[in-house]
């Protein structure tokens, strides 16, 4: 079964394996508003965690998606680029950004799980 | 330490902001709404197909009060304000002594004062210039117990009309006394969004009966600042602190229309050295409106440069236009690169991004020609 994690950024990673697929949270893309532009990162890039991995854009503002954990990205989602409102319709299902091989599965212990996530969010409020 | 929030001012229409569910951002002192559950692109698109409603009453509505106020005024402003005829109001900028624009105003000739709407981030201190040049020849009254409202889009005549009859036929840039079911208020066919509209300026007590009363109409919907931000670029439009500043004179702005005829030959404005000098032999940069090819925007800040990737300005405003359906921009250049078509590159987070210096509006304004 996969399994969830969430940062304090607001990304998601699903974790099957080996394999993370990374998006924004639904709280995030409501944050944002209406996304009108996004850039995902190239296959065979090397992320580090808690850096730039892609970009979201929205009527409003730019916003960077952080890589959650190191990683070599194995593909992009062009349906996203295609249509970047995708983010706010399907924030954690198809408005996925990118999938990574994981490079240290350690690194997803030190991330939230959904029950974690949701009290964060909510003490932002 | 106390919170922001709790230091900011509130419109009159702040309970009804909430109520309608707006997400509230602090905006110049005041805490406003930047948009409503819709969200910006739809209350964007709803506005140039139907109508949208405003609060602007964050924004300086101030009355020029003297025996020739007019003339007062145009001490301090290069437009024809003497020439205004009662009822008719002008767009007019605040310059001071280097040219540079101090903000930018409506006048308008309200019969017996000078009717003035300045920018809410400007008030203070258009309030504190105007009483300091302008003392002992016209007192300045500011209506702080007062609300704007703007109703936008091409059904705001239609709407309004059903209130105030007289509204259907008021010129553009006219200004009109009028009653909202009962409700004094002033009318002026303006706005500034490119499209036919109104402002509606009232008591503070009466602006949320009048709102209530618009918004159940059924065209109508209620509209934040994100998308009068995204409507304003558009349209053209300049925005205080960004794309006009101390900084930028008339004629780099593009704004050599606002320096009436009359003005121009007397030569008796703040600053008309460096702006004739600048109107006779061209500035050295000019605001140009920008199209990036493809779906990225460039945003303030992000510089410009040539083809050859050497750096000749900055943009200024920019973001996604929803009506272009593209994203749009406008700022600074070199003049020998304002000309319409002039490949230029945007550097947005460090890539350069293709772009087109482009004529503006990137919308057709729409306003009532009658």
């Amino acid at each position: 079964m996969a399994d969830v994690r969430y940062t304090k950024d607001h990304e998601w990673i699903r974790v099957e394996g080996s394999v993370g697929t990374v998006g924004i949270t639904d709280y995030a893309q409501s944050q944002l508003g209406d996304v009108v532009f996004v850039e995902v990162p190239e296959p065979g890039r090397t992320l580090e965690q808690g850096k730039e991995s892609a970009v979201v854009e929205s009527v409003k503002a730019a916003s960077e998606i952080y890589a959650p954990v190191s990683g070599e990205v194995l593909e992009g989602n062009q349906a996203l680029v295609e249509d970047p409102a995708l983010v706010n319709s399907a924030a954690e299902g198809d408005g996925w950004f990118y999938t990574l091989r994981i490079a240290d599965p350690a690194q997803l212990d030190g991330l939230m799980d959904a029950a974690a996530y949701k009290d964060y969010v909510e003490g932002l409020h | 330490m106390t919170g922001a929030s709790e230091t900011l001012k509130r419109t009159p229409l702040h309970a009804l902001h909430v109520e309608l569910g707006a997400r509230m951002v602090p905006f110049a002192g005041y805490d406003m709404p930047v948009q409503y559950p819709a969200g910006i692109l739809k209350e964007h698109q709803h506005t140039r197909a139907r109508a949208g409603l405003f609060d602007v009453s964050h924004m300086g509505q101030v009355r020029l009060v003297g025996d020739d106020p007019a003339a007062a005024l145009e001490s301090l402003v290069p437009g024809d304000i003497r020439g205004l005829k009662p009822g008719r109001m002008r767009y007019t900028l605040f310059l001071d002594e280097r040219g540079g624009i101090l903000d930018d105003l409506m006048v308008t000739n309200a019969g017996d004062h000078l009717f003035l709407v300045v920018n809410a981030a400007r008030k203070a201190h258009d309030i504190a210039h105007l009483r300091d040049r302008l003392a002992g020849r016209a007192a300045v009254e500011p209506l702080d117990d007062a609300a704007l409202m703007a109703l936008q889009g091409p059904d705001a005549a239609g709407v309004l009309a059903r209130f105030v009859p007289e509204a259907a036929t008021m010129a553009f840039m006219s200004h009109l006394p009028a009653v909202f079911d009962g409700i004094p208020v002033v009318l002026t066919r303006s706005g500034y969004t490119g499209e036919d509209g109104f402002e509606i300026s009232c008591a503070a007590a009466d602006a949320e009966a009048i709102a209530r009363s618009l918004l159940a109409s059924p065209e109508v919907e209620a509209i934040g600042l994100g998308a009068r931000d995204s409507l304003r670029l558009e349209a053209g439009l300049c925005l205080y602190g960004h794309d006009i500043t101390e900084e930028t004179t008339p004629v780099e702005a593009a704004l050599e229309w606002t320096l009436s005829k009359r003005r121009r030959e007397e030569a008796n404005f703040p600053g008309a050295a460096v702006i004739l000098k600048q109107l006779a032999e061209g500035a050295a940069r000019r605001r140009v409106g920008l199209r990036p090819e493809g779906r990225q925007p460039a945003r303030e800040g992000a510089g410009i440069a040539d083809a050859d990737g050497r750096a000749i300005g900055t943009v200024t405003s920019g973001g996604f236009g929803p009506t272009v359906n593209a994203p749009v921009a406008m700022g600074y250049v070199e003049s020998a690169h304002a000309a319409p078509d002039t490949p230029v590159q945007l550097m947005v987070r460090g890539k350069p991004l293709a772009a087109r210096v482009t004529a503006m509006p990137f919308v057709p304004q729409r306003y009532y020609r009658g």
